[in-house]
């Protein structure tokens, strides 16, 4: 049996807040992504190594199994299961996603100018239809039809808090954290989509094939997680 | 377009090249006659149908996979196959009607409207064996054993099979749709739950309402049972006794694990009961192969007892499909292209005698055309055919 674990994390908030998470299965970097190059971190379990990669990209390291566990935002991976391979648009089976880690909270909201005048920004109809900026097109979408309502969605790719300002956009999709950045940019959140944390997620045939490692892991974390 | 891009093929779709395509023959070749030496016959099932009968019994799960178009002739819609199995239950219940065990095998190009696998193939070539007309775990352990025997064919020799049963899922549900009306969309969003194993989302179901804190205990355990064989046992108390029919589905199970520990002791095995894998046609074991070093699973199967009643003869089925080329990538022992005999170009007796002599042996015979100034390694030739007096013999290059 194969005995290998490979971790895919992104760098920054996730990689920070996991750390302890990994430290309860005794699993502790020898280098932090902060001070090296290195796209492969050893551990100092030599059967355990982490990759750094975009956040984004984790669920297609893990689905593909060129890792077998990862750590990605529920943000990512309701973008992603749209589009993954086994995905048939009701959502994506390939991948497991059996815990929220409760890192790296946020919630992914609707917002829009604090103040609407008719005429100036905002509110302004588009053939009836209002234009959302956001870098999650799938996410906005889905949400929007639920609500019954079509909209006309621009993809951006960062700074969507200019996109109502300068009349690019209504509304923007984005994820909240502080929301200092709205205020600062006379932003409000009008919906709240969805609350979102960080979740494990695991490679399918990994947790079949390594499941005597795997299964422990989950459920050391599982019992971590409950206690916080 | 730019006309240097003329040579490129659509996503997802590929062609395949010396030594690649020769392996991939030979391949072919090896696991139909495998097929044939267990008693299942070839049927070749066309390309393109109705939608109507290629919908039949699948259901949505391969309708958005089918690209589509009109018959010009009838004006009705007509599908490029996505998957051989209906068809050939089609060719079961209604073209065949043998009232015996009837076991059949295939072997073609699918096309996906969208990848399935690692690396965007859209057009797996698909191979597989079916079995109509018998109910129980012998004829499921047969078509497991020969789907393993076809990874062995392809050089896979470290198999692990994962081992599933959707009637207890297909119970549970049940169930709870009598007890507690759980709602048609719920039982959508409870099915994607699982099939992903999103405790967080399965808890969320239970605080919001969908499910009663005594239904979610119940899928909760059924997302954590899973793992090697000898956990089944503790795994199956959690279960046994809810009703009568989830207990003969664990029994099946572990029927199974049974003969084909003692058939194939070299496969690992696993279990898993929240696996629901084409859970829209499949009505009891469901089972796939993986191997080390690949993300994803290789080859699926498993009962789909009655798909054939809407061709008007409802038969028990089980069987199992894989993709010739995704095995060929995923094996281990490579075939070798054995090297040819270069023949000089002359006109002296004999010659043609000695060719035909070799080729009949099985020798590949490469002639020499007039003004070639090519070695016999270019030609990918190994020998020459000498003259040596008036015989003719091969010898090295």
């Amino acid at each position: 049996m194969s005995s290998n674990i490979t971790i895919a994390i992104s760098k920054g908030r996730i990689f920070k807040d996991a750390l302890p998470l990994l430290a309860a299965l005794d699993i502790y970097p020898v280098e932090a992504p902060e001070t090296t190059r290195k796209l492969i971190l050893e551990t100092n379990r030599p059967d355990v190594k982490i990759i750094i990669v975009r956040t984004t990209d984790v669920p297609t390291y893990v689905e593909y199994g060129a890792a077998d566990i990862g750590i990605a935002g529920k943000d990512v991976l309701l973008e992603y299961s749209v589009n993954a391979s086994g995905g048939n648009g009701l959502g994506g089976y390939g991948l497991y996603e059996p815990l929220d880690l409760k890192i790296a909270q946020c919630k992914m909201v609707v917002a829009e100018p604090e103040k609407v005048e008719p005429g100036e920004t905002g509110n302004r109809e588009h053939g009836g239809r209002k234009r959302v900026a956001t870098k999650y097109v799938n996410i906005a979408r889905n949400y929007f039809a639920s609500q019954g309502k079509q909209v006309e969605i621009i993809k951006l790719y960062g700074s969507m808090e200019l996109a109502p300002v300068l009349g690019l956009a209504d509304q923007i999709v984005d994820l909240v954290d502080t929301g200092n950045t709205l205020k600062a940019n006379g932003l409000v959140v009008v919906e709240t989509i969805t609350d979102i944390s960080s979740r494990l997620i695991v490679n399918k045939a990994a947790m079949k094939m390594k499941n005597n490692l795997i299964k422990p892991m989950i459920e050391k974390l599982t019992e971590l997680v409950e206690e916080k | 377009m730019k006309t240097q891009n003329i040579w490129i093929l659509p996503e997802g779709i590929e062609e395949i090249l010396p030594p690649r395509a020769g392996q991939l023959d030979h391949l072919c070749r090896g696991i139909i006659d495998l097929y044939a030496s267990w008693g299942y016959q070839l049927v070749i099932p066309p390309m393109i149908e109705y939608m109507d009968s290629l919908l039949t019994g699948t259901g949505k799960d391969l309708d958005l996979k089918i690209f589509k178009l009109t018959d010009q002739l009838s004006g009705r819609l007509m599908g490029v196959r996505a998957d051989t199995t209906p068809q050939v239950a089609r060719i079961d219940a209604h073209n065949l009607k043998r009232e015996v065990p009837t076991r059949l095998c295939y072997l073609g190009t699918v096309l996906h409207t969208r990848p399935e696998n690692t690396g965007g193939n859209r057009s797996p070539l698909q191979v597989g064996a079916e079995l109509y007309g018998h109910k129980g775990i012998e004829s499921d352990t047969e078509v497991l054993c020969l789907m393993i025997e076809t990874l062995k064919k392809a050089g896979i020799e470290k198999t692990h099979v994962d081992l599933g049963h959707v009637g207890i899922y297909n119970n549970l549900v049940r169930l709870v749709k009598l007890d507690e009306g759980l709602k048609e969309d719920k039982e959508l969003e409870l099915f994607d739950v699982l099939q992903r194993k999103a405790m967080p989302e399965l808890n969320d179901m239970i605080s919001e309402g969908s499910l009663s804190v005594e239904a979610g205990k119940m899928f909760k355990a059924l997302v954590t049972a899973n793992g090697a064989i000898d956990e089944f046992r503790e795994a199956r108390v959690l279960f046994e006794n809810i009703n009568s029919e989830i207990k003969s589905c664990l029994d099946e199970l572990q029927s199974i694990f049974e003969l084909i520990s003692k058939r194939m002791p070299e496969v690992t095995l696993n279990f898993d009961l929240s696996e629901l894998r084409g859970y829209h046609y499949h009505t009891g074991i469901v089972f796939t192969a993986y191997v080390p070093g690949c993300g994803q699973g290789i080859a699926f199967g498993g009962r789909y007892d009655d798909i054939g009643s809407a061709f008007g003869r409802a038969r028990p089925a089980t069987g199992f499909s894989t993709d010739i080329k995704a095995l060929l990538d995923l094996s281990m022992s490579k075939i070798e292209n054995s090297l040819g005999i270069f023949v000089p170009c002359s006109d002296e007796p004999g010659q043609m005698e000695a060719i035909s002599k070799l080729r009949n042996q099985g020798e590949i015979v490469i002639c020499e055309l007039p003004g070639q100034n090519d070695t016999p390694e270019d030609m990918g030739c190994d020998r020459r055919l000498e003259c040596q007096g008036d015989q003719w013999v091969v010898v090295p290059q």
